[in-house]
């Protein structure tokens, strides 16, 4: 499963992670397959937070931080092979906490393409219009893109980034706990536009809900104290697990 | 024994509550009185001599006859040193502050911020006479003048003497910041110029005017280096390559030679008067563009 095969994006091969003498994940080996949903789940303290920062380099400018092992998108090793920015712009990420930036709702998703030389006003319109739809919020702003992003709700918020994010086209979306802070509407709202999106990005979702993993994912990974103990297709995971602590964890015995 | 002890906290704790009200109050007091003497004395000029000759004229004559009082060489030589001097604190403060607030490592970051603020601890007269023997001649040199006592030798130096000022408050301004937008640029793909320039600035921009704001009020109440190094001639200055007299080194200079209750003496409060209104006004913009930004 952890073979290398032309279907897998993204894959992750021995790694381990330390921030100062911490050690936070050991021994990693998985693959992200292409236009998958793979959930991350695991109790506090499981590495998961820290592994999307890894994929994602945001640990580079944390002189704490260091790894060993191999991450590799399409074959090209994250680390070695490419700059923080131009894999940013292939692997978006979504927080815990929406991150609007200070500016109108057009300008925030507008900031992105614009950054990659978009300039054409009618292409940013499109870019604007078809990322709202695809995060299920252009019905409820698009009568107010000149508002400040910051006046929106927190679960608006939380969609403008998805749609900020879809605007740079990137080909993976990580997604960082997406809904711990939102209702429950809310947080269907970002389901739906999550499994809608599998056509197009695979993406990868850490959550600390379980049910929410089941729901969405395709398959499912389960992390315990910074090492993967299991991963497997989602209705194996929470039906009939391998391991015996997989099988207490999404039956709620601890967590 | 227990009421007794009951009464003195009574009276501890009047004592001390009036004693901090008063110690709120008499900086109020202190500045309200200050200001009424100046008002007082500044005023007095203007039963004999008209206010508009004095804030229009061209000619700083006080002590031939008849005195001339007209304060535009004066008011224009603070103006070209202080803008001078902004001119070239600015660029320099806000990179200075890019670079200590978000690109430098973290030990460097430390060892440049006590540097930058140390710069605020020596005394403007140090700065004033290494500014004479030091700057003062190379103007000279580099710009083949007759003397290097003139308007940019006072810019450069209060520069220096703004730096720290705009530097500390501009990176305080950015550290405010929401890390927040900055993950959000940088999740975007931005690089850390991009994120800088595009996101930490403008969100840091109130601030950061609130702090050029300062700057200026610093350098426009400078006294002593000016004095030193711009020449002091009260002419109307042409360009930054003249000699100039700022308001605040024609009170020094001459305070000590006016008669007291003459026209010359109340003509320099006000120039007081005038200096007052200026950094008022500038701290009032500073206090609003603060304002801002909490509020934001």
């Amino acid at each position: 499963m952890v073979d290398e095969t032309s279907k897998d994006k993204l894959v992750v091969k021995d790694l381990n992670v330390r921030y100062g003498t911490k050690e936070v994940l050991r021994q990693i080996s998985f693959a992200v397959r292409s236009n998958e949903i793979l959930g991350i789940i695991g109790p506090a303290n499981s590495g998961k937070t820290s592994l999307l920062r890894t994929l994602n380099r945001l640990n580079d400018n944390d002189a704490a931080f260091s790894m060993s092992g191999t991450v590799t998108l399409d074959g090209q090793d994250i680390y070695k092979k490419m700059a923080p920015h131009t894999l940013r712009r292939k692997m978006g990420i979504i927080f815990a906490l929406p991150t609007p930036l200070p500016l109108s709702i057009y300008e925030n998703i507008a900031y992105g393409p614009k950054l990659h030389g978009t300039r054409n006003k009618t292409a940013l319109n499109e870019i604007i219009e078809r990322t709202l739809r695809a995060s299920f919020l252009w019905d409820e702003v698009k009568d107010r893109l000149d508002m400040p992003a910051m006046k929106l709700s927190g679960g608006q918020q939380q969609r403008l980034c998805i749609a900020r994010t879809l605007a740079v086209e990137p080909e993976i979306i990580l997604y960082d706990e997406p809904c711990s802070g939102l209702d429950p509407i809310s947080t269907a709202k970002v389901e739906e536009a999550m499994t809608l999106l599998t056509k197009q990005f695979t993406q990868i979702l850490v959550t600390n809900n379980t049910k929410q993993a089941a729901r969405v994912s395709d398959r499912t990974a389960f992390f315990l104290t910074g090492e993967l103990v299991e991963i497997d297709e989602t209705q194996r995971i929470f039906t009939v697990p391998c391991d015996q602590r997989t099988e207490d964890y999404v039956s709620g015995r601890f967590g | 024994m227990k009421s007794v002890r009951r009464i003195w906290n009574r009276i501890v704790e009047f004592v001390i509550e009036k004693a901090i009200f008063l110690a709120g109050i008499l900086s109020i007091v202190f500045v309200v009185l200050i200001f009424v003497f100046l008002l007082k004395e500044g005023l007095s000029l203007f039963k004999e001599y008209s206010p508009l000759a004095f804030l229009f004229g061209t000619k700083w004559y006080p002590i031939s006859h008849p005195p001339s009082f007209g304060i535009v060489p004066l008011l224009l030589g603070s103006v070209v040193v202080t803008l001078g001097s902004i001119v070239i604190a600015v660029p320099l403060g806000v990179g200075a502050a890019i670079y200590v607030g978000e690109v430098a490592p973290v030990w460097l970051r430390e060892i440049l911020k006590a540097t930058v603020e140390f710069l605020a601890a020596i005394p403007s007269i140090v700065l004033g006479f290494i500014g004479l023997v030091t700057l003062v001649p190379l103007v000279k040199q580099v710009f083949h003048l007759q003397t290097g006592l003139t308007a940019i030798s006072g810019s450069i130096m209060l520069a220096f003497m703004a730096m720290p000022t705009i530097v500390s408050m501009m990176e305080d301004a950015l550290r405010a910041v929401p890390s927040s937008y900055r993950y959000g640029a940088i999740a975007l793909g931005a690089t850390r110029w991009q994120t800088i320039w595009r996101v930490m600035l403008p969100a840091a921009s109130s601030g950061m005017l609130a702090a050029v704001m300062l700057g200026i009020g610093r350098v426009i109440g400078e006294t002593m280096a000016v004095m030193m190094i711009t020449g002091n001639a009260a002419g109307i200055p042409t360009s930054l390559m003249q000699p100039v007299r700022t308001m605040t080194a024609t009170i020094a200079a001459e305070m000590g030679e006016a008669v007291q209750g003459s026209d010359h003496y109340f003509s320099l409060f006000a120039i007081g008067i005038v200096l007052f209104i200026i950094t008022f006004a500038i701290n009032l913009t500073a206090a609003f563009f603060i304002n801002r930004r909490s509020k934001a």
